[in-house]
């Protein structure tokens, strides 16, 4: 060390200044502070090497070893984070809702994959742990049972496959039913417009559940439609409705329906009317001209409208439970039974993973790249 | 005009289709018969029976509370997170930020359930808290999964948004904080409003995390209603669901009237400034 680093540091407890400036831009570098706060430098200086000392005395007495270091450099990491964080209003922003979501967003995920690889106790919580400590070491016990079991049973696979089916069928269905409501709705005049639209929204609003409960009244054996149809005579005996497959097609076009119509709207609204004078001038019959002009410039509100409905069906829990057949199960019910009604906390876990892996991240993607062709339009 | 009179019929099906179920609804509230279907007199007593009702009141009550403070808290985490995604351009975490706003969009509430009630069960174990399921348990998963609704209304109502304003509030000197609460709050909030009440009804609507997250003793309104809808069709549900929508509909009605008030004056104004050029 030269003679007037020397000097520097000899000062440094009447003016913390000069030292502190020397270090400023390293810290500044180590993209630690933002630049000017040498005092802040300082602090956190005094604070990690007080946070050393400390952790050092708190271990020593089980010898300071490999805890002790790891806890020093996590809590080193922790005061240079904070302060970051803290002398920097922009991180300070973003950190706000990050943690909030990182917490309880992304960390219950962790916890549900460790108890998917757990093994189910009777026991509160009914599944083994994850880490153990025994002999001053640490074990890490990990049950893939559970994996291996969703894989053998079909009972899972089909599950699995019928919820896509389900999802997929009552897609279709909502788009016939939504298409013809959407169109006369943005080619009726601006002043029915409105009222029209909010005549599609406010079902909406009201509560989802009473909406699907609706239903049950309405397909009952002693419901609506079967005392009507037997007191105009058609039927001598009620169709069998509820608990089918069918009811669940009505329930899921029902529920999501607003969701499929709005973003057709939105498309057919904007559509231009001279392209299908155009097309009628030159001869072309209605079917064709809807074939060739209104049907390829609404396919982007078709395809948003197709997603928005796709996504929450697929994962259904209330409409299959309420309306439909106790046999043929979507995925999502069969989670909440092993959860709720048998108790198996690991394998409910698994299938939430599962259901992660094939059917949340591969909606993740296919949205993220609709989204950026979208952006290239 | 066979297209038109095809169009009609077939628009005039689907609104008969998306209401027949709420008159249905309406129509067996007023029902003098246990059996909902069977039709035996005009009746309003089902009312009463749900005043009297206490585990039903109780759990309107829990919902109130849950879904005013889940919005709230949703609200304000979800505006910055929307503001911090159209505003903040690149910074470190940008990818994990973006994905833990939109993710829960799609993801299916048996998820979203389990795996906060797993988060809550390891919780306590490790630190004592929380203790046990409570209304505060539903709200923090409440608000986790509202956040991303409002974030993504707050999102494009800021993309569609004049920066020169912000701009001039800058070059006249105010800091970032002030431009936020005088310039862009004013601005986006038709925004926030709207993305509170999505998220509070949201949150009233929520039957299948809350079954998750609730204890014993703060059951909400749509976790009562789905136990007892799963013990076959009760005439108070019945009334409960005509309430529900009357009060629906009259809400929407004023809002509605206001906007297309505000939307006059708007026009009232501009034709005043041009006339006044």
């Amino acid at each position: 060390m030269s003679a007037p680093d020397l000097a520097g540091a000899g000062t440094a407890m009447a003016a913390p200044e000069p030292w502190a400036q020397r270090l400023a831009p390293t810290l500044h570098r180590l993209g630690v502070t933002k630049g000017a706060e040498t005092r802040g430098a300082v602090a956190l200086i005094g604070l990690g090497l007080a946070w050393l000392v400390f952790a050092v005395m708190l271990f020593s007495n089980k010898g300071v070893g490999f805890g002790t270091i790891i806890y020093a450099i996590l809590g080193l990491g922790l005061a240079l984070w904070l302060l970051r964080v803290l002398t920097d209003g922009r991180r300070l922003v973003i950190a706000l809702p990050m943690i909030w979501l990182l917490l309880f967003f992304l960390a219950p995920f962790l916890v549900v994959f460790k108890v998917s690889v757990a093994e189910q106790l009777i026991a509160q919580p009914p599944y083994s742990p994850l880490f153990t400590w025994a002999e001053g070491k640490l074990q890490i016990t990990a049950h893939l049972e559970n994996y291996q079991f969703l894989l053998e049973d079909r009972f899972y696979i089909d599950a699995y496959l019928t919820s896509i089916r389900i999802a997929a069928i009552s897609t279709i269905l909502c788009l016939f039913v939504a298409y013809p409501m959407a169109y006369a709705i943005a080619r009726s005049s601006p002043a029915w417009r409105n009222t029209l639209l909010m005549l599609v929204i406010l079902p909406f609003w009201t509560s989802f559940l009473l909406r699907v409960y609706a239903w049950i009244g309405i397909l009952n054996n002693n419901g609506v439609i079967n005392n009507f149809l037997m007191w105009l005579g058609v039927i001598d005996e009620p169709i069998v409705m509820m608990q089918t497959n069918f009811a669940v097609y009505v329930g899921i076009v029902y529920s999501y329906l607003p969701l499929m119509i709005l973003p057709l709207y939105t498309t057919l609204e904007k559509l231009d009317g001279t392209l299908l004078e155009a097309s009628a001038d030159l001869g072309a019959g209605p079917i064709r001209s809807f074939l060739s002009i209104t049907l390829p410039l609404s396919l982007p509100g078709i395809l948003a409208g197709c997603l928005l409905v796709f996504i929450p069906a697929v994962g259904e829990y209330v409409i299959p439970a309420l309306l439909g057949p106790s046999d043929t199960l979507m995925i999502g019910r069969v989670l909440w039974d092993e959860f709720f009604t048998g108790r198996a906390w690991p394998i409910a876990s698994a299938v939430a993973i599962a259901m992660l892996l094939f059917l949340v991240a591969p909606i993740m993607l296919f949205r993220n790249a609709q989204g950026q062709t979208g952006e290239e339009r | 005009m066979r297209s038109g009179s095809f169009l009609l019929i077939a628009a005039s099906l689907g609104f008969l289709f998306l209401y027949a179920p709420i008159v249905s609804l309406v129509v067996y509230s007023f029902n003098d018969s246990r059996l909902v279907t069977v039709w035996g007199g005009f009746t309003t007593k089902w009312y009463g029976e749900l005043f009297k009702d206490v585990a039903l009141v109780n759990a309107a009550l829990v919902s109130l509370k849950v879904a005013v403070i889940a919005a709230t808290l949703a609200t304000i985490l979800g505006t910055i997170a929307g503001f911090v995604l159209s505003r903040f351009g690149r910074f470190k975490g940008r990818l994990l930020f973006t994905g833990m706003v939109t993710a829960p969009l799609v993801m299916p509430e048996v998820i979203t359930g389990l795996s906060l009630l797993l988060l809550f069960v390891g919780l306590e174990q490790a630190t004592g808290w929380p203790a046990g399921r409570s209304a505060t348990t539903i709200i923090i998963a409440h608000t986790t999964f509202c956040l991303a609704y409002v974030a993504v209304v707050v999102q494009s109502r800021l993309a569609g948004f004049d920066r020169s304003l912000e701009e001039a509030a800058m070059d006249l000197g105010a800091r970032p904080l002030k431009v936020f609460f005088s310039v862009t709050l004013p601005i986006i909030a038709p925004a926030l409003i709207s993305g509170w009440l999505l998220a509070f009804t949201l949150s009233l609507d929520d039957a299948v995390i809350a079954s998750f997250v609730s204890g014993p003793g703060s059951t909400t309104l749509p976790v009562e209603i789905l136990s007892r809808v799963r013990r076959g069709v009760s005439p108070v549900i019945n009334a409960l669901a005509t309430l529900i929508i009357v009060v629906v509909a009259v809400g929407f009605l004023i809002a509605s009237l206001l906007m297309i008030r505000a939307e006059r004056q708007r026009r009232r104004d501009e034709q005043k400034a041009l006339a006044g050029k």
